[in-house]
């Protein structure tokens, strides 16, 4: 074996290493929530899955039937729709505003144009934690508390100023030049703006949204403290409130979370390639 | 009327709108409480003007300036192993010719979770009785389970553990951005010229990295809070105290003892951290970028 096989060798190894320990936590999770109860909390651990079941998911969803777990404590449905409702709308109007206001950076120049960008970017370093107290005592005098629109408003706020950032940098890909023939040809701005650089940048966007949209889906801090009940905590909520109960009952919490990652890791994967160079693009370029 | 209509302003008129309304005026309310005794219980004390008093009693809280060191303690060996990690990460995705993709692809996989997840899988891996970690010791005579969440210094190590795990990638994959942009002619011409793999490294790709390095780190210190629900979930600050950093400090003051006044100055000690982080590394990226382009 020549010094370059060796290397070879190395490479691969500590590239299958690396895999197992990204892959290990995540999967394990996945994994228990279709084990039996039995099995996860056998000694010595029972290291081979068997008699994998989708008992979790039937409690959760259905209630589960006599004799088995009894009904489901855990109102999962009520989440489920809170979390889609609230971070479907969040991400629409996010994207809408944002997008608007990236145009707007990407192909204007005024005076303390970067101050601006930085003012506007320096409103995401806000801790959520920080963030919801004020928000809280508002809310509780204007009745926002415990509501879509109250949580909805703060996930805009928090999710515009990512969108600037990823559709600026997209808007500057595209040539000025483009937009100026057509206004020379007799579109009106709008019109250019419609027919050109929007279809143009459609990725940018569409990454931009996917990205809202997941982090109004994982978000927790902000709205553990503005959601009261199930008529607004959403999964992430719901998660936390059940494992910190007493006893847990492991499979049927993996199962939530499951629930928790399935949309989060559709949607990553498909925004992948155009997260990369929408973030490095409007780093690297300035 | 019309120029208004051409010029930028119209654009960013809803942005300004909205980011005035959901952040800037809860942030002067939030300045505001921090100089009065305001308790949830008893709404009239907003109302109540007491100067600097809880900052004061900040300065001689040992609670707090222990959870304060604790952070930033915290996030520099964070960040610093995440950046390390992250770059043998990088480095070594970069050397794979096959299967490259799929393997930048796999890296991904801990940024689409929630934090809350994070703390969560995390959670369950360290539990002691029947949590991954003491299982898979026990099958090499570790009989005696190890308290990974009950002992002070472990559990910060599993924090530790949990965050690094659900951030390393974000370097990972930015650095390898980086890494596949260098130009190939000057590594070449240095190689020609006899300087070794190190030499290489050193002087030419590490520059070119630079101005990466601080994208990844700028884009993390927007983000650094998040800790606060990866160590909500797994220890909520205890056991006694021994895990709780700012944030949740701020939650158990402001939430729990109803305490809303102390709560809000110690958020914007906070909110001045953050910031100064940001600052930092956004200062820095500016500098490597100029000192690239002058080269």
């Amino acid at each position: 074996m020549n010094k370059k096989q060796i290397n070879n060798i190395l490479i691969w190894f500590s590239a299958i290493i690396l895999i197992i320990l990204i892959m290990t936590p995540g999967l394990w999770v996945v994994l228990t929530a279709f084990r039996p109860q039995v099995d996860v909390m056998a000694k010595p651990a029972v290291w081979i899955p068997r008699n994998l079941n989708l008992i979790q998911f039937e409690t959760m969803l259905f209630g589960g039937s006599e004799g088995s777990m009894g009904r489901s404590p855990i109102p999962v449905l009520s989440y489920l729709r809170n979390s889609l409702i609230i971070s479907f709308t969040s991400t629409f109007i996010a994207v809408l505003v944002g997008t608007i206001g990236g145009y707007g950076f990407a192909r204007h120049n005024f005076k303390h144009k970067n101050k601006y960008f930085l003012l506007i970017m320096l409103t995401r370093t806000i801790p959520g934690i920080s963030l919801s107290l004020p928000i809280f005592i508002i809310f509780s005098k204007i009745g926002l508390i415990d509501t879509h629109i109250g949580i909805i408003l703060v996930f805009v706020a928090l999710n515009i100023p990512f969108t600037i950032w990823l559709t600026d940098g997209f808007f500057r890909q595209i040539p000025r030049a483009m937009s100026e023939v057509a206004m020379t040809d007799g579109c009106t701005k709008l019109q250019a703006f419609w027919h050109i650089e929007l279809p143009l940048s459609r990725s940018g966007i569409a990454s931009a949204g996917i990205f809202a949209f997941l982090i109004s889906w994982n978000e927790y801090a902000l709205v553990s403290n503005l959601a009261r009940s199930t008529d607004s905590k959403t999964l992430t909520v719901g998660l936390m409130d059940f494992t910190a109960q007493f006893t847990i009952n492991w499979p049927g919490m993996c199962a939530l979370a499951v629930f928790i990652i399935i949309p989060a890791l559709i949607l990553t994967f498909m925004v992948q390639k155009h997260l990369v160079t929408g973030l490095t693009f409007g780093g690297v370029k300035g | 009327m019309r120029k208004f209509l051409n010029g930028p302003w119209v654009l960013l008129m809803p942005t300004l709108i909205i980011l005035t309304c959901v952040v800037l005026l809860p942030l002067l309310l939030s300045l505001w409480t921090s100089f009065t005794p305001f308790k949830l219980t008893k709404p009239d004390t907003l109302y109540r003007f007491v100067g600097f008093r809880n900052y004061e009693r900040l300065i001689g809280d040992l609670d707090f300036w222990i959870a304060f060191g604790r952070t930033v303690l915290f996030l520099a060996i964070a960040l610093n192993l995440e950046l390390v990690f992250g770059l043998g990460i990088a480095l070594l995705i970069n050397k794979i010719t096959y299967g490259q993709r799929t393997l930048r692809t796999l890296m991904m996989f801990p940024m689409m979770f929630s934090p809350i997840l994070v703390g969560f899988q995390w959670k369950y891996i360290f539990n002691d009785n029947i949590g991954l970690m003491n299982n898979f010791l026990r099958e090499f005579g570790v009989i005696q389970p190890i308290p990974w969440l009950v002992d002070g210094i472990l559990a910060n190590v599993s924090i530790m553990a949990a965050e690094i795990w659900s951030s390393t990638s974000v370097f990972a994959i930015l650095l390898l951005a980086g890494l596949l942009g260098i130009p190939k002619d000057p590594i070449e011409a240095a190689k020609v010229d006899g300087c070794n793999s190190w030499q290489v490294f050193k002087n030419i790709t590490l520059p070119f990295l630079m101005p990466f390095v601080f994208i990844a780190m700028t884009i993390r210190s927007l983000d650094v809070a998040r800790a606060y629900d990866i160590v909500q979930m797994m220890t909520g600050g205890g056991p006694a105290k021994r895990t709780e950093l700012l944030w949740t400090l701020i939650s158990r003051t402001g939430y729990v003892d109803a305490k809303m006044g102390m709560a809000n100055a110690m958020s914007y000690i906070s909110i001045f951290l953050s910031i100064a982080f940001t600052f930092f590394f956004f200062y820095k990226l500016v500098e490597a970028r100029q000192r690239l382009s002058y080269e």
